[in-house]
C-alpha cells in the first residue's frame, strides 16, 4: 500500500511535468492548450476512477472456480463465449461507414452555403439523391430489417 | 507568459471537468428521487453518518454511501477475460464524454483588469466537428466491455449496444446542419454571442426558433445514443441483467454508470449551446438588462458572468431532468423498432430538414 | 519546443504501428490502429490541418475501425499462433530485412531532402472554412464522384452480406 502511494506520487509528479510542457509547446496553437489541459486532467481523474476498486477493493477471500464464472443465472455456461453473430453488424457498420462520410461532407458545406447560393444548394442536392438512392435500395432489399 | 495561459487552461478544464462530473452525481439523486415520486413510492432514503445525525438523508445514500461502497468492492475479472482490457473498457467508455466538454462555452468573457478569459476551455474553430468527434469514440468503451467479459450475453449486449449507438450517431450529426447552416460556423462561442439577439426586441433569437424539427431529432437521437429508456435495450435491465458491463464490479461498474450520465449532460449541453442560447440569458447584455420598453439596468460584469454561468446550468440540468422524466415515462423499444427509428425515420426526416433549410435561407436572401 | 513534442509524437505513432502489425491478439492490435490514427489526427493539427484532423478521428478513428473491430469479434479471431517450424522463421527473416531496406532508404531522403523553415501558413488555413470553399469551387466533380463510389460500396456491401443466409445468434 505505502509502495503504492510512492509510485503513484512520483509518477504524478512526472505526468504534470510532462503535461506541462506538452501544453506549453501546444501554446502555439492557443485554441488547443484547454484541449491538452481536459485530455490530461480527464485521464488522471478517469484512471484514478476505474482502478480504485483495484487499490481499495476488497481483496478476495476465496478463489473458488464457481466465482470466476462468467453470470447466466444459475445456468452452467454452454460452449464457448464467443459464437458467430449475424452478419446483420456488419452490414449496420458499413452503412455507418457510408452516411458518416456523407455527413462530414456536410458539414464544410453547411458553412460556406450562403456563399454558394443556389447552384451550392443543386451541388449538395445531387449529393444526397445519390445517396439516398443508396439508401432506398438497402431498405429495399430489407438489409436494414431484421433484429 | 506561456505559463499563464497553460494555468488558466487547467483552471478552466479543472472546472469543467468538477462540473459535468457533480452535474452527473446530481442527477443520480434526481434520478432516484424523481423516479420513487414518478412512481409513487420513497425512493432511497436510509442513510446516516455513524448514526450520529438524528434523521435519514437520501442523498446521504447517493452521494456518499454508494460510492464508497462501489469503491471497496472486490473488483472481479471473469476467468477468461483479458485484464487489461477488462481495465481499458470503463476508461474508453467515461474518457471520451468528459473530454467533450472542452468546446463548449459556459459563459461569455470574464474580464479581469487587462485579461479577458474566454470562458470556454477551447475556442476550436471546428467545435461541433470535436464534439462529435469525441462522442464517436464512446463506441468502444461499449463495444469493449462487452467483449472483455468473455461472456455471451454481455458481448451480445456490447454489440448490440454499439449498432444502435452509430446508428443515431448520423442522426445525430445530420440533425445539427440546420443549425450550423442557419448560424455559418462551427465554432460553439460563436455560435452561443450569434443568439443575443431578439426578434422585434421581444423573442430571444434561440436556436429552437431556427430549427424547431432540428432540435426534436437532436434530442431523440441524444437519448438513444446514451442508450437510456426507452433506447435501453443494451444494458437491458430486466432481460440480460446488466447487458454489456455484466461483469463489472467495484467502481468499474460506476464508471460505466457515470458514462451513462455524463452523455445526458453532453447531450444536454449541446442542445443548451445550440438550441437554447447557451449561457444567454434573455435581454441580458454585457453592460446590463436591455428591456423591450427601453428601461435599461446597469449589472456589475461579475455578476453578469455569475448570471450568464447559472443560467447556462439551469438548462442543461432541465434538458437532463427531461431525460429523466422520459426514461420513467416510456417502456423500452424492441431492437429492430430502435434500429428502424433511426435508419427509416430520423435520417430521412433530418435530411429532409437539411434541404427544407438550405431552401429557405436562400429564398430569404 | 514544437520539435521536441512532434518527436514525441513520432515516436508513439511509430510504436503503435509497430503494435499493429506485431501484436498476436487482433482485438489489441485493432485498438493500436485506432491509437495510431489518433496520434496522427495530432499531428495534423501541429500541421495547421484542424479539419482533417476531426475528419479522420469521426470517420477512420470513429467509423472505419469499429467496423474492423465488428468484424474481428463476429468472427471469432484468435490469437496469431507462435511461430512453429523453420519456414515460419524463415519468412520473418524476410519481413524484417524488407523494413530494415526500407527504413535506411527512408533515412536517405530524409538527409538528402532541402532543408529549410516552412513559410508560414495563410490565415485560417486548414480551418472548415478554407476546406469548404476550395472542396466545392475547385474539386466539385471530385466530390460528386465521391457519392457515386460512396453507391458502389453500399450496394455492394449489401449484396456480399446477403448472400449466406445461415441462421445464427443475433
Amino acid at each position: 500500500m505505502r509502495e503504492t502511494i510512492g509510485i503513484t506520487g512520483g509518477a504524478a509528479r512526472t505526468w504534470l511535468r510532462a503535461v506541462t510542457g506538452i501544453a506549453g509547446a501546444f501554446a502555439v496553437l492557443d485554441q488547443y492548450i484547454g484541449v491538452v489541459m481536459t485530455f490530461a486532467l480527464g485521464a488522471v481523474i478517469v484512471l484514478g476512477m476505474v482502478s480504485g476498486s483495484m487499490i481499495f477493493g476488497a481483496r478476495s477471500t476465496s478463489r473458488r472456480a464457481i466465482k470466476d464464472e462468467v453470470f447466466e443465472c444459475g445456468n452452467p455456461s454452454t460452449g464457448p463465449a464467443r459464437g458467430r453473430f449475424a452478419v446483420h453488424f456488419y452490414l449496420v457498420a458499413i452503412l455507418f461507414i457510408v452516411f458518416d462520410v456523407e455527413v462530414v461532407f456536410m458539414y464544410p458545406w453547411a458553412i460556406i452555403f450562403r456563399q454558394l447560393g443556389i447552384p451550392g444548394l443543386i451541388e449538395m442536392l445531387t449529393f444526397v439523391a445519390i445517396l439516398g438512392f443508396g439508401l432506398a435500395y438497402v431498405w429495399k432489399r430489407g438489409a436494414l430489417a431484421w433484429n | 507568459m506561456e505559463l499563464i495561459a497553460v494555468g488558466i487552461a487547467g483552471v478552466k478544464a479543472l472546472l469543467v471537468l468538477l462540473m459535468v462530473l457533480s452535474l452527473s452525481a446530481m442527477l443520480l439523486w434526481v434520478e432516484r428521487k424523481g423516479s420513487a415520486l414518478i412512481q409513487d413510492r420513497i425512493g432511497a432514503n436510509r442513510a446516516n453518518i455513524f448514526g450520529v445525525l438524528p434523521f435519514n438523508l437520501g442523498f446521504v445514500n447517493t452521494l456518499i454511501a454508494d460510492p464508497l461502497k462501489l469503491l471497496t468492492k472486490e473488483d472481479m475479472v471473469p476467468a477468461g477475460a483479458d485484464k487489461f482490457l477488462h481495465f481499458l473498457a470503463p476508461f474508453l467508455a467515461v474518457f471520451p464524454v468528459l473530454v467533450t466538454f472542452a468546446a463548449v462555452p459556459f459563459g461569455d468573457q470574464l474580464v479581469i483588469g487587462d485579461t479577458v478569459i474566454n470562458l470556454q476551455v477551447a475556442d476550436l474553430d471546428i467545435g461541433i466537428l470535436y464534439v462529435l468527434a469525441m462522442s464517436s469514440l464512446a463506441v468502444y468503451g461499449v463495444v469493449l466491455g462487452g467483449w472483455a467479459s468473455n461472456s455471451r450475453w454481455a458481448l451480445l449486449g456490447g454489440i448490440r449496444g454499439s449498432a444502435q449507438m452509430i446508428s443515431y450517431e448520423i442522426a445525430m450529426g445530420l440533425a445539427l446542419i440546420g443549425a450550423v447552416m442557419a448560424f455559418g460556423t462551427l465554432d460553439l462561442q460563436a455560435i452561443a454571442r450569434a443568439q443575443g439577439y431578439h426578434f422585434f426586441g421581444v423573442i430571444p433569437a434561440w436556436g429552437i426558433i431556427y430549427q424547431p424539427l432540428g432540435f426534436l431529432i437532436f434530442l431523440i437521437a441524444g437519448i438513444a445514443e446514451t442508450k437510456r429508456v426507452p433506447f435501453d435495450l443494451p444494458e437491458g435491465e430486466s432481460e440480460l441483467i446488466a447487458g454489456f458491463f455484466t461483469e463489472y464490479s467495484g467502481m468499474k461498474q460506476a464508471a460505466f454508470m457515470l458514462s451513462d450520465f455524463a452523455e445526458s449532460v453532453v447531450v444536454a449541453g449541446l442542445a443548451t449551446t445550440l438550441f437554447f442560447g447557451a449561457w444567454q440569458v434573455p435581454f441580458l447584455f454585457r453592460e446590463g438588462f436591455h428591456f423591450p420598453g427601453g428601461v435599461v439596468v446597469a449589472v456589475p460584469h461579475l455578476l453578469v458572468v455569475a448570471l450568464q454561468f447559472v443560467s447556462f446550468i439551469v438548462k442543461v440540468f432541465a434538458l437532463c431532468v427531461f431525460q429523466i422524466l422520459v426514461r420513467w415515462t416510456l417502456p423500452r423499444y424492441r431492437y429492430d423498432q430502435v434500429m428502424d427509428l433511426g435508419w427509416k425515420y430520423l435520417l430521412p426526416l433530418a435530411l429532409a430538414n437539411m434541404l427544407v433549410t438550405g431552401v429557405v435561407i436562400v429564398l430569404l436572401g | 519546443m514544437g520539435a521536441i513534442l512532434f518527436l514525441v509524437l513520432a515516436v508513439l505513432t511509430v510504436v503503435s504501428a509497430l503494435t499493429v502489425v506485431l501484436h498476436p491478439n487482433p482485438v489489441k492490435s485493432a485498438l493500436a490502429l485506432v491509437v495510431t490514427l489518433f496520434v496522427l489526427a495530432v499531428i495534423f493539427v501541429l500541421l495547421d490541418a484542424h479539419m482533417i484532423a476531426a475528419l479522420q478521428i469521426i470517420v477512420y478513428a470513429g467509423a472505419i475501425m469499429v467496423l474492423f473491430l465488428f468484424v474481428i469479434m463476429l468472427l471469432n479471431l484468435q490469437n496469431d499462433d507462435p511461430d512453429r517450424g523453420r519456414r515460419r522463421l524463415v519468412l520473418r527473416g524476410f519481413a524484417w530485412a524488407g523494413g530494415l531496406v526500407l527504413a535506411i532508404e527512408l533515412a536517405l531522403l530524409v538527409r538528402g531532402a532541402p532543408v529549410g523553415t516552412p513559410g508560414a501558413a495563410p490565415a485560417g488555413y486548414g480551418g472548415a472554412a478554407a476546406v469548404a470553399k476550395s472542396l466545392y469551387t475547385d474539386f466539385l466533380l471530385p466530390f460528386e464522384l465521391t457519392s457515386i463510389l460512396l453507391l458502389v460500396a453500399v450496394v455492394g456491401a449489401v449484396v456480399l452480406a446477403q448472400r449466406q443466409r445461415r441462421p445464427t445468434i443475433s
